[in-house]
């Protein structure tokens, strides 16, 4: 604990630990003071100075962000110079903006915006310098749109990829009227190191980064009588959803979600989740045959640790930086691709479909799985496996276009066939989930009992801890598993590539004796991902994560391999996990990328 | 003139492999190579295990660390107040009509990059210019024309040499 100050705001006397700053100390007693280059995820800049304050006697007003309180310190947040000198910081900011508010996909979002109608900015006092400049709009990415016209230039975009990320996609370039946000070499940002795990977009006040939206795509299929068209929903779509449709951070409205897809006129509503549990059978043979051929067959070429493969900012990630070790990643596609292929294969033949009329949809809470989606080698159903993927915020703006009260909704249940899910595929939703859900499964099949954690909650692998690990000692396992027996599975789950590039250094050194690995690109895991509601922050993402637990907590079957739609497509349709129809439909391959 | 990669491991070894480092590998690289490509930042960048994006946001706000393909002399014309004043333009335009070219290009030979640049600090000897590290002022059209038939047959003549 700091030394605690005292200090007033407005006349009113606040306590505080030294080195709080002016915005969270005015926070504190109900005083909103505005910003815009602030994020609580990333550190201070201090830019944009919209949040400028006076501190009586000192001559210059001070940007609250940036100023850590004094003891004694007395500070005015709402005299007539520092109104007007906020006035004029928006008017200045917008004077290099391009204000044409009603045809920007952030209408309505818009930290900007939101600040100028707040301060009522009604005329223009300083010469609007856009038509001058020749900016252009970088729409080569599948994932993102970067459009140069609408940026304020606060950084907080190139912070979130250095900082949150290691990817550094983004970077200041040039100086004072020069200076841009750009790429290396001004590429498009579908040329150079970029994850499209849209952390920038989630981060971006304005309308200069936004996602690439596939609305009216899906409004046209979905009105093409000729077409079937089959969405899956991700398991952190249900725990963010409402926050744009009127509901606090942390609620779930999984059976809402349901209901007002069908409303919007999908043919049939299935689950990601499905295809989750489906994962942790593949995914969870694979480690386990990777083990067996090490310990039991003494198989050199075998490689540990073995590392999860469902993030696609983390695939993208792993390919540009650490190619070397793209034969640790597991071969299991993520669980949208694996859904993707069966729709048009699987669903298309029980339901007696043609595969060429399905069209396959996905909404999840991710920019990067738009790009993955895309990627040449998913289409291995004989079609594109997915056809477009919308984020959390383009369904809700579905939702509110087709005029659905969500609140009203009655709670529904999803499709059968693929629409069965457990609480393990639920967690997926989370950082460390996916792991906990595989140690489910993965320690039953080998001994024969349920994980030894209270409720099934393997408690260790969950929380906000960049980087976490778990032990698990395996004694007494079946007999086809005996060379198991005694061995201790040491687990990790990182976070934010930030932690995930910590982690494969360790890797890369040899010091990480880890037999499976976790990775996520977003911090939190899915329910912090790129196209997630906006804001995005710390607290939201618990509240958020603690959603995910409690569904999981209510599901049922909470373990993969219980999940009897799972039990009746091996039955069916698979064999068992890695057979030669899994192999062909649900891994896949991976590809070495330049810097 | 030392292969790129070499150059820049050269550097490294001499200024170091910090972050801090970064501009005297950068003003290194240009001395040889007049500019920083593409291929340049990444050898540097991988050097010193920084981002590419890094080298290249420093490269571009550095006015005198060129990121486009540059001509044997640099030729930089200020283009600041005083110079302006004392027929800055009579001397781009004489420039411009002897090699051919406008500012921002360079000679087909690859011999002459035309730039202008903020106050040299010759302001009291206005107008003055820059060929790489040389300065000349109290330019006048014939005084240009005498310096640049010395440059195009690789002759340096008067100029003040600076760093």
């Amino acid at each position: 604990m700091g030394k605690k100050i005292k200090i007033t705001v407005n006349g009113q006397p606040v306590e505080v630990e030294k080195g709080t700053s002016i915005l969270d100390a005015a926070n504190q007693i109900g005083v909103i003071i505005p910003t815009l280059c602030y994020h609580k995820d990333l550190c201070v800049a201090g830019n944009c100075r919209v949040c400028v304050v006076e501190v009586v006697g000192q001559k210059r007003l001070a940007p609250a962000c940036a100023t850590p309180c004094e003891d004694g310190m007395d500070i005015l947040t709402n005299t007539h110079k520092v109104r007007n000198s906020r006035k004029h910081i928006i008017e200045l900011l917008l004077s290099e903006h391009n204000a044409d508010c009603t045809s920007c996909y952030k209408n309505g979002n818009c930290e900007l915006q939101l600040l100028a109608s707040e301060y009522k900015i009604m005329s223009q006092d300083f010469i609007h310098l856009v038509p001058f400049r020749n900016y252009t709009i970088d729409d080569f990415s599948p994932s993102i749109i970067k459009d140069d016209s609408k940026c304020i230039r606060c950084q907080r975009c190139v912070r979130t990829c250095a900082e949150l990320q290691s990817v550094n996609a983004l970077t200041m370039a040039h100086k004072g009227e020069y200076a841009m946000i750009t790429t290396f070499f001004e590429k498009s940002m579908n040329d150079v190191i970029c994850t499209n795990c849209g952390q920038c977009v989630n981060h971006c006040p304005t309308g200069a980064l936004v996602e690439k939206n596939y609305i009216e795509e899906v409004w046209s299929a979905i009105s093409d009588k000729d077409k079937y068209v089959v969405i899956q929903t991700a398991p952190a779509v249900r725990v963010g959803l409402g926050e744009e449709l009127g509901f606090d951070p942390g609620s779930r409205s999984t059976g809402k979600m349901v209901a007002a897809l069908k409303r919007l006129g999908f043919d049939s509503v299935m689950d990601t989740d499905f295809t989750a549990d489906l994962t942790i059978m593949e995914e969870g043979t694979e480690l386990l045959t990777r083990l067996k051929k090490a310990l039991a067959e003494n198989d050199k070429t075998v490689k540990f640790p073995m590392t999860t493969s469902c993030s696609p900012g983390w695939i993208k990630f792993i390919e540009h930086l650490y190619p070397e070790f793209l034969d640790h990643l597991s071969s299991c596609k993520s669980p949208q691709q694996m859904f993707g292929a069966l729709v048009k294969t699987y669903y298309a033949k029980a339901r007696k479909l043609d595969p060429a009329k399905i069209v396959s949809v996905s909404v999840m809470p991710c920019t990067a799985k738009k790009f993955e989606a895309a990627r040449p080698e998913m289409h291995d159903s004989g079609y594109r496996d997915v056809d477009y993927v919308l984020t959390t915020r383009e369904l809700a703006i579905m939702i509110k276009q087709a005029g659905i009260d969500f609140k009203k909704l009655d709670d529904m249940h999803f499709d059968r066939l693929m629409g069965e899910s457990t609480g393990a595929g639920v967690i997926f939703g989370a950082t460390g989930g996916v792991m906990e859900a595989a140690l489910r499964t993965a320690y039953e099949l080998v001994t024969g009992r349920e994980v030894p954690f209270e409720n099934l909650d393997i408690t260790p692998v969950r929380g906000m801890e960049g980087v976490r690990e778990a032990k698990i000692k395996i004694e007494n396992p079946l007999k086809e598993w005996s060379f198991l027996d005694g061995v201790e599975l040491k687990c990790a789950v990182a976070h934010g590539l930030t932690n995930v590039k910590y982690m494969m250094d360790k890797v890369r050194a040899g010091k990480a004796d880890y037999h499976f690995i976790e990775f996520m690109a977003c911090p939190g895991g899915c329910l912090g991902g790129g196209g997630q509601p906006i804001p995005t922050s710390p607290e939201i993402r618990q509240r958020r994560a603690e959603a995910i637990y409690a569904e999981d907590a209510g599901m049922p079957f909470r373990k993969s391999h219980e999940n009897p739609e799972i039990i009746k497509i091996y039955k069916d349709f698979l064999g068992h996990p890695l057979s030669e129809m899994s192999h062909h439909l649900l891994h896949t391959k991976y590809t070495a990328r330049g810097m | 003139m030392k292969p790129i990669t070499e150059l820049v491991k050269d550097l490294a070894d001499r200024h170091g492999r910090e972050r801090r480092n970064l501009l005297p590998i950068l003003q290194g690289v240009v001395e040889q190579e007049k500019y920083l490509s593409e291929f340049s930042m990444i050898e540097i960048a991988r050097e010193l295990n920084i981002p590419v994006t890094e080298v290249y946001g420093t490269a571009t706000f550095y006015s005198f660390l060129e990121c486009k393909k540059m001509g044997k002399y640099i030729i930089r014309i200020c283009k600041t107040i005083t110079c302006s004043m004392k027929g800055e333009k009579q001397i781009l335009l004489a420039i411009e009509d002897m090699l051919k070219i406008k500012v921002g290009e360079t000679t087909q030979d690859g011999k002459f990059t035309l730039l202008e640049t903020n106050c040299l600090g010759f302001c009291h000897k206005a107008p003055a210019m820059l060929i790489n590290n040389e300065v000349y002022t109290e330019l006048t059209p014939e005084k240009i024309r005498e310096i640049l038939t010395g440059y195009l047959n690789d002759k340096i003549i008067g100029g003040e040499h600076v760093n």
